[in-house]
């Protein structure tokens, strides 16, 4: 008997201990750790640290258009509770709307010193909700009428995968399998940031362009009543229900706003890389990645995770083919969850 | 009239049935107090009266409208607020935030509203900005309370208000809803705690086995042989 409390304070400490190691802090300490190694490891293969500089002002910049992309689906999943596995398709849609619009409407001199005229501008805006409102749709003759029925979460994802490759055959039909660009063989300005570290000016206006959105995501939801509605049903669908919280108009909103941030993702993203019918699709692993290393869900966690996966998919590329830029991030994001399974942002067990 | 009417409710989660036939009512301005052993349904018949669950027979009427089965986001524009047991607030909207979530289907300024909460919880009122569920259990379900008053319902709808919370702050949420039926809100509640229930309530139900079984004056409920005896022995 005199034993129990020796064991009961073991075992306290014991859970402190598993408490302490999965916090947020152990998350951010194992990836400052993988910093560091990349930095001892970049030395000892001669590796300089301004490429490795470079790389991450890089990953960053990527980090932009993936952050648009994550901040959709973890939308759509806090809203709906489900995995849309068809938002990388939707971000491709988004950048080929982006390249009928554009035809359609008279293109502009090269603007402030960028490798585009006001077209590409007015075409982000016009493809914006023209994506939102694909997603809604699609959310009307799919995943609704699962809804309605009450499937389980598993069939709305299988939807959503079947979703992802029906879109993309409808491009391929449309528009072909080869790659193109919305600006082909076009002037392509850069500016030197630091010495030696150089970055086109479109990039950073991707990434300009990304911080607006991601700061006008973060009015509606605090600001705004709908914001304010589409976060109290991602924490409890029935409360929001009970306090008269119209759901079928906060799932409007977060089809619009997610499928928009989609459309937005996908064509700035196509203007750094290049349009392909399969380019969202893969972005999806990497987009899935940050989503859950920030705690799927949660919206400050999927920027986390956007940015991080950024940086991982660059900076790799300096020891390993950069083909394999995605499958390094999903590396780091299973280290990650290894140590804080609930990812960045979620609740402490 | 009575405000709310339920006639011989039978309902229940898929195939499994739970109420066998629930008859209650509630008068403008009472407090109605549901009490019976676990399992009894008390909680289920507050999910039918909000629509949170359909009925297979019988019907619920409010102010002389038919609701039965109607949808949770239409009842309560209606003048009925409900509460329910766990997970009564949004945990991470702030205490404010929780409050115009209250009155969603309103369009305006809540600004009088909030006021009058924050009167009658001081408390909520010094954390207004504080995240709900980072709060203490007591605080919670202030927060459910003053969620489910920003609409300024004829009837409320409390389920097991004092479930889980310590001595003193059941005697506080007891008082507050003396208060808030002194302001002429009617209130329908279920309780674990049935003397303190029972002691507060014009009227009460013991539910047990799925219907009601005995009826009364919550002071005469608290005195009846029968009543221990379902009470305790259920």
């Amino acid at each position: 008997m005199t034993e129990a409390p020796t064991i009961s304070r073991g075992r306290a400490f014991r859970r402190a201990a598993s408490h302490a190691l999965s916090s947020r802090w152990s998350l951010l300490a194992l990836l400052g750790l993988l910093a560091v190694l990349v930095i001892v490891f970049g030395a000892l293969e001669g590796i300089p640290a301004s490429r490795l500089l470079g790389l991450t002002v890089r990953g960053i910049l990527l980090g932009g258009a993936l952050a648009l992309g994550a901040l959709g689906i973890t939308l759509v999943f806090g809203v709906l509770k489900m995995a849309n596995f068809a938002h990388g398709d939707y971000m491709t849609t988004g950048a080929y709307l982006g390249l009928v619009v554009m035809a359609l409407i008279p293109a502009s001199a090269p603007i402030l010193g960028l490798g585009f005229g006001y077209e590409f501008v007015i075409a982000l805006l016009i493809v914006m909700p023209l994506t939102g409102l694909v997603a809604y749709g699609l959310d009307r003759v799919t995943f609704r009428r699962l809804r309605k029925r009450r499937a389980a979460p598993i069939m709305m994802a299988m939807a959503a995968l079947g979703l992802a490759f029906g879109v993309r055959s409808i491009i391929y039909m449309v528009f072909g399998a080869d790659f193109t660009f919305y600006y082909q063989g076009g002037p392509r300005p850069i500016v030197e940031l630091l010495p030696g570290l150089r970055v086109r000016t479109d990039q950073l206006f991707i990434l300009a362009a990304a911080v607006v959105l991601i700061f006008l995501v973060y009015l509606l939801l605090e600001r705004t009543k709908i914001g304010k509605a589409m976060r109290a049903m991602a924490d409890n669908s029935d409360l929001a229900r009970i306090s008269g919280i119209a759901t079928e108009r906060v799932v409007f909103w977060t089809w619009l706003i997610s499928g928009g941030l989609a459309g937005a993702g996908g064509m700035l993203y196509a203007l750094d890389v290049q349009l392909r019918p399969e380019m969202g699709w893969w972005l999806l692993l990497p987009l899935f990645a940050a989503v859950i290393l920030g705690s799927i869900g949660n919206v400050y966690g999927a920027l986390f995770g956007a940015f991080t996966m950024g940086i991982v998919w660059q900076v790799s590329s300096a020891f390993v083919n950069p083909a394999y830029g995605p499958a390094a991030a999903f590396v780091v994001m299973i280290l990650a969850l290894l140590v804080r399974p609930q990812g960045l942002m979620g609740r402490d067990k | 009239m009575s405000l709310l009417t339920v006639e011989g409710a039978v309902s229940g989660y898929g195939e499994m049935q739970v109420l066998k036939g629930v008859s209650i009512h509630v008068d403008d301005g009472e407090i109605v107090s549901i009490v019976g052993p676990n399992g009894a349904g008390k909680s289920t018949v507050m999910k039918l009266v909000f629509g949170l669950l359909k009925p297979w027979e019988g019907r619920v009427t409010f102010a002389g409208q038919d609701i039965s089965g109607m949808a949770p986001e239409r009842v309560v524009r209606l003048g009925l607020c409900y509460v329910p047991q766990v997970e009564n607030v949004f945990p991470t909207l702030t205490v404010e935030e929780n409050l115009e979530m209250g009155a969603y289907i309103l369009d305006g300024p809540l600004k009088s509203r909030k006021e009058r909460v924050y009167d009658l919880f001081p408390r909520l009122a010094e954390r207004r900005r504080q995240r709900a569920g980072k709060m203490s259990g007591g605080e919670r379900q202030m927060v459910a309370m003053g969620r489910a008053l920003m609409l300024d319902p004829r009837l409320l709808m409390l389920d097991e208000p004092s479930a889980g919370l310590a001595p003193l702050l059941v005697d506080m949420i007891f008082e507050k809803v003396a208060e808030i039926n002194q302001t002429g809100v009617a209130v329908l509640m279920v309780e674990q705690n049935a003397k303190r229930s029972l002691e507060l309530a014009d009227r009460g139900y013991v539910l047990a086995g799925g219907t009601n079984q005995v009826e009364g004056p919550g002071s005469t409920l608290l005195r009846d042989p029968e009543v221990a005896r379902l009470y305790l022995g259920g």
